[in-house]
């Protein structure tokens, strides 16, 4: 049985980071988000987000701040950084060439 | 700015990690929370939205620490687990941490001081700007010897130089070792006084600002200028307990008045091959040597000190120079005329003389460091071989062998970083004592421990404890541990292996020691026999006071005569005194002056050439007080004295050298330079003027007569001959209440004085090698130790099937010597190399003595069989029954 969160490793990374390009989220946000967004098909682990968010933020791409969330409690909220906005082109741009390719060869068979 | 916020990270994932921890918590609580709103929003009953919440999210206990595990601190976090758990355990052995942390502390300690001392007295450069371009100039003669390959020079070749030199360098003179009596004013008692001539532009040249007041100027160095003089800032606080007020006031040297023109900065010292470090106060060269002496070319009183300009090298001042010597020697082919220059940086200058035995003594503690840190890595290979159990097991549940490894490593940088800590308070106090034993070392004022002795400090522990880790995790193999589960304990190979490890760190560790031993065993020998130099006469009950008699107060030699006499016939009343007399230079105290001489009654001698002999003057008494033998001949007589001092006495040696296979008696002596003349009317037995020197000849002058100011009063009494310095002193200051007296002590204690060095040296290679065998002995002995436990089963099965005793005690004997043998045999061969180093370290010993050679391999053959024969005879008395049940 293949778990919902076996994404390619760092596909999660890339929906995390194009998620927070409009707005900062906060967790709980940001897996809905990608639920919505993705037509329901990919169905994250929730929990799984959070040693993702945290390994962004260790290495800059996201910053943290603790705000007051749309139901009055605090939560933690999630931002791109400029170092996050240039990482999620690149990835973009790596995730455009890998799918690419594997249309090709899907295509070819 | 992403490494900036990664740092920030890293710093709050470290330091504020129960916060971080605690909003890890929040945040996913907040997610559930939401979650279960949610669900029941959706309808569901708020116990199944709660379990459904926790299905779609996970486990959050696992998930938690993922998250943590992503902070950049992670690693930190387990570093410090491992490290108290390390601790720990090497708490539960206080024995072992004990012995090693002392074992790396004593190697690291010993390191450090030695380390101190060759960086701050060798290798720091001198405390003037630019000091790499300061140089020293000396003359040099070709002809010679070049047993002195660096001459003093002549106040006449230095002006030359001077002139030639313009343009490539700046050039000062510096007489260094002359001296002053200060007079008693307000108060304050006469004393004698170390002092430097300089030429003028000898400070700024150097680049040295005084503390207060102004340096010379080059008014003031000349013969006719008003006297002045300059304090060194130790002297003006200890005399003049740092009065500001005393620049322009009037000192009172050798009964002459000099105006203090300024005081240099304490931390100034001009530190050369002939001294400097003591000098108290600076005069003006040219003012003070007569104007004669400042034109000579064969009186040689000074040293040159350069600053050369930018672009110069001091080969080429020195071969500039080198011509301008020629020439002088061409116009002026006396026979104290020296033909050639020489030169050398500043700091050699300085410290030449400490190089050979400095680092000398720093290979000896890196061999000790070495052997100390093959000791660590030797009881960590047993204590690790003790524990494999343990290490079989963890790596059977899945403990990462990474992990283990790390935990090797980090255990020996623990007793490492203990052993530093302590090593460097050894350092410290090692210092201490040196710093206030050695204070006739040049530069010895600026050793302290600074931060490059603190860095060194942190190397020496890191690279101990890599040696040690590293040799211990890789003495086994994952494959062993794991043999240790299935193992019973009859399974040797793995433990067999590790022991043969031990003993190829063991032989290293004996050659080390081998090669100390013998560098120790050399130095002893010939501090030994520079001990039992005969000084030429018995140098025990003989105290020696020094004195001078400034010119300016006793202007003829009558009035010298006079006070001289005057003073022995009070000291020979003394009661108690057997008996005293007077000499320009005592034996074993110093050179003294010299003169080329020729014999009359023989064909003149080539022009430039003569016979150097050391004048003496000594009065009539002195012969007998000293015990000096008189062979051929007499002595003066009381009336032999001023105008019909006219005779002279020969040493033995000066007899070998002027007469040989003659009758010298009756003969006459000339001075080459004054053309003065002597009849030689006695020989008397040799001396030595320093105990590390070769005997000269010696040529004694009446001291009733012109010449003499400065001398040495010897006292001879039957017993405890230092009482008599007291009343001594009180007889000087009841003629003379100006003048001082220096230079108190016995005979005895100036030889002690001549000797430090080599008893230094000596001294220490000793200890090292002394803690060498120690560490080799125990490493010796814990190995054979660790190999009789381990065959404990074999032998007894042995000693059950009729083995001999003799035989097992043989047999492991054999055992433990052989790597003995094998590291005496690597360390003599590494001896003959090393002894070549310390050649010019001995004295009157050959580097291959095979006296040390012999007693070496004595020593250590003695050592190692004494550390063999207690686990050697513990495994033959072994009780079978015993042996065989420890199964």
């Amino acid at each position: 049985m293949g778990k919902p969160s076996d994404l390619v490793q760092g596909t999660l990374d890339l929906l995390i980071l194009k998620t927070l390009l409009l707005e900062p989220l906060h967790g709980w946000a940001i897996a809905k988000r990608i639920q919505q967004l993705s037509g329901e098909v990919l169905q994250v682990q929730q929990g799984s987000l959070y040693p993702a968010l945290h390994r962004l933020e260790q290495q800059g791409w996201i910053k943290a701040k603790w705000a007051e969330s749309e139901t009055g409690r605090q939560a933690k909220f999630y931002a791109l950084t400029a170092a996050g906005r240039s990482q999620l082109e690149k990835e973009t741009a790596n995730w455009n060439r890998l799918s690419a390719a594997i249309d090709l060869v899907v295509g070819e068979a | 700015m992403r490494l900036f916020s990664q740092i920030q990270m890293a710093f709050l994932s470290l330091f504020r990690r129960r916060q971080a921890s605690a909003s890890l918590d929040d945040e996913i609580r907040y997610h559930l929370d939401r979650q279960i709103q949610e669900n029941i929003a959706a309808g569901m009953s708020p116990n199944t939205a709660r379990e459904t919440a926790h299905r779609q999210f996970g486990n959050p206990a696992l998930l938690r620490d993922q998250a943590t595990s992503t902070w950049n601190g992670a690693w930190f976090d387990s570093l410090l687990r491992d490290t108290r758990y390390v601790a720990r355990s090497l708490m539960r052995t206080p024995g072992f941490t004990i012995i090693a942390v002392f074992i790396i502390a004593l190697g690291i300690g010993a390191n450090v001081a030695l380390f101190t001392l060759v960086h701050r007295v060798l290798l720091n450069p001198l405390p003037y700007p630019d000091p790499s371009q300061l140089v020293s100039i000396y003359e040099h003669d070709a002809a010679q010897s070049s047993e002195h390959g660096y001459a003093p020079i002549a106040a006449g070749s230095f002006a030359e130089w001077q002139k030639a030199s313009q343009g490539v360098a700046d050039m000062a003179m510096v007489s260094p070792f002359q001296g002053y009596s200060v007079s008693s004013e307000g108060g304050k008692l006469p004393e004698k006084i170390d002092a430097g001539m300089c030429s003028w532009n000898f400070f700024s040249l150097l680049g040295v600002n005084p503390a207060l007041g102004r340096t010379f100027g080059p008014a003031d160095d000349t013969p006719n200028a008003e006297a002045s003089v300059i304090l060194s800032g130790s002297f003006w606080k200890r005399r003049y307990a740092g009065d500001t007020s005393v620049v322009g006031k009037k000192i009172w040297l050798d009964a002459k008045p000099y105006t203090v023109i300024g005081v240099m900065p304490e931390s100034f010292v001009y530190s050369g091959a002939f001294g400097g470090n003591t000098v108290q106060v600076w005069t003006p060269i040219a003012h003070e040597f007569p104007p004669s002496l400042m034109k000579v070319f064969d009186d040689h009183e000074a040293i040159a000190v350069a600053r050369l300009h930018a672009g110069t090298t001091l080969h080429a001042l020195v071969s500039r120079l080198q011509g301008v010597q020629k020439q002088i020697k061409a116009e002026h082919p006396g026979p104290g005329v020296h033909d050639s220059v020489i030169g050398r940086s500043l700091l050699d200058d300085a410290v030449q003389d400490y190089k050979t035995p400095l680092y000398a003594l720093l290979a000896a503690t890196g061999c000790v460091l070495l052997i100390a840190s093959m000791n660590v890595a030797s009881l960590l290979v047993a204590r690790l071989a003790s524990r494999r159990k343990e290490l079989a097991i963890r790596v059977a549940l899945g403990g990462g062998w990474v992990r283990i490894m790390r935990e090797r490593i980090l255990e020996s940088l623990l007793l490492s970083a203990a052993g530093g800590a302590i090593g460097l308070l050894m350092a410290w106090a090692a210092i201490q004592w040196l710093v206030k034993t050695r204070d006739d070392m040049n530069r010895i004022e600026s050793i302290h421990i600074g931060a490059v002795e603190l860095g060194f400090v942190i190397l020496a522990v890191l690279v101990t404890a890599l040696f040690a880790g590293l040799i211990s995790a890789f003495s086994s193999k994952l494959k062993d541990v794991l043999s240790g589960l299935q193992d019973s304990s009859r399974a040797m190979s793995g433990s067999r292996a590790r022991a043969g490890l031990r003993r190829t760190l063991l032989v290293l560790e004996v050659s080390l020691t081998v090669v100390l031993l013998v560098g120790a065993g050399l130095l002893l020998k010939s501090f030994q026999r520079l001990r039992s130099t005969d000084l030429g006469v018995p140098a025990d009950n003989v105290l020696t006071l020094h004195f001078g008699l400034p010119e300016a107060r006793y202007k003829t030699g009558v009035e010298r005569i006079a006070f001289f006499e005057n003073v022995l016939s009070q000291v020979r009343a003394l009661p108690g005194v057997q008996s005293a007399g007077l000499v320009s230079a005592a034996p074993g105290q110093g050179y003294g002056g010299d003169h080329l001489v020729s014999v009359v009654e023989h064909p003149p001698l080539p022009k430039g050439t003569g016979i150097d002999l050391q004048t003496r003057g000594a009065d009539p008494g002195y012969f007998a007080a000293i015990h000096l033998p008189l062979i051929r001949g007499r002595i003066f007589t009381a009336d032999e004295r001023l105008d019909r001092a006219n005779v002279v006495v020969l040493s033995k040696k000066a007899v070998e050298m002027c007469f040989p296979g003659e009758d010298p008696i009756g003969k006459h002596i000339k001075i080459s330079v004054n053309g003065k003349v002597g009849e030689v009317i006695g020989v008397v037995g040799d001396t030595r003027w320093n105990i590390n020197e070769p005997i000269m000849g010696q040529i004694y002058w009446p001291l009733l007569a012109d010449d003499w100011i400065n001398v040495a009063l010897i006292v001879r009494a039957p017993a405890n001959v230092s009482a008599f310095a007291m009343p001594i002193q009180k007889i000087i200051g009841g003629i003379d209440p100006d003048l001082p007296v220096s230079g108190i002590g016995t005979l005895r204690e100036s030889i002690a004085k001549s000797t430090v060095d080599s008893q230094f040296d000596s001294l220490l290679v000793l200890a090292f090698a002394v803690i060498a065998l120690v560490l080799a002995a125990a490493g010796l002995y814990g190995v054979l130790t660790y190999l009789v436990t381990q065959r404990t089963s074999e032998l007894g099965l042995r000693i059950a099937l009729g083995a001999r005793r003799e035989q097992l005690l043989r047999t492991v004997l054999l055992d433990g010597i052989r790597p003995a043998l094998l590291g005496l045999f690597l360390g003599l061969i590494g001896s003959a190399a090393a002894v070549r180093l310390i050649r010019s370290m001995l004295y009157q010993t050959e580097p291959f003595d095979p006296f040390v050679f012999a007693s070496v391999t004595a020593v250590l053959l003695a050592v190692a069989t004494l550390a063999c024969i207690i686990p050697a005879w513990r495994a033959s008395r072994l009780d079978p029954m015993q042996a065989l049940r420890t199964e």
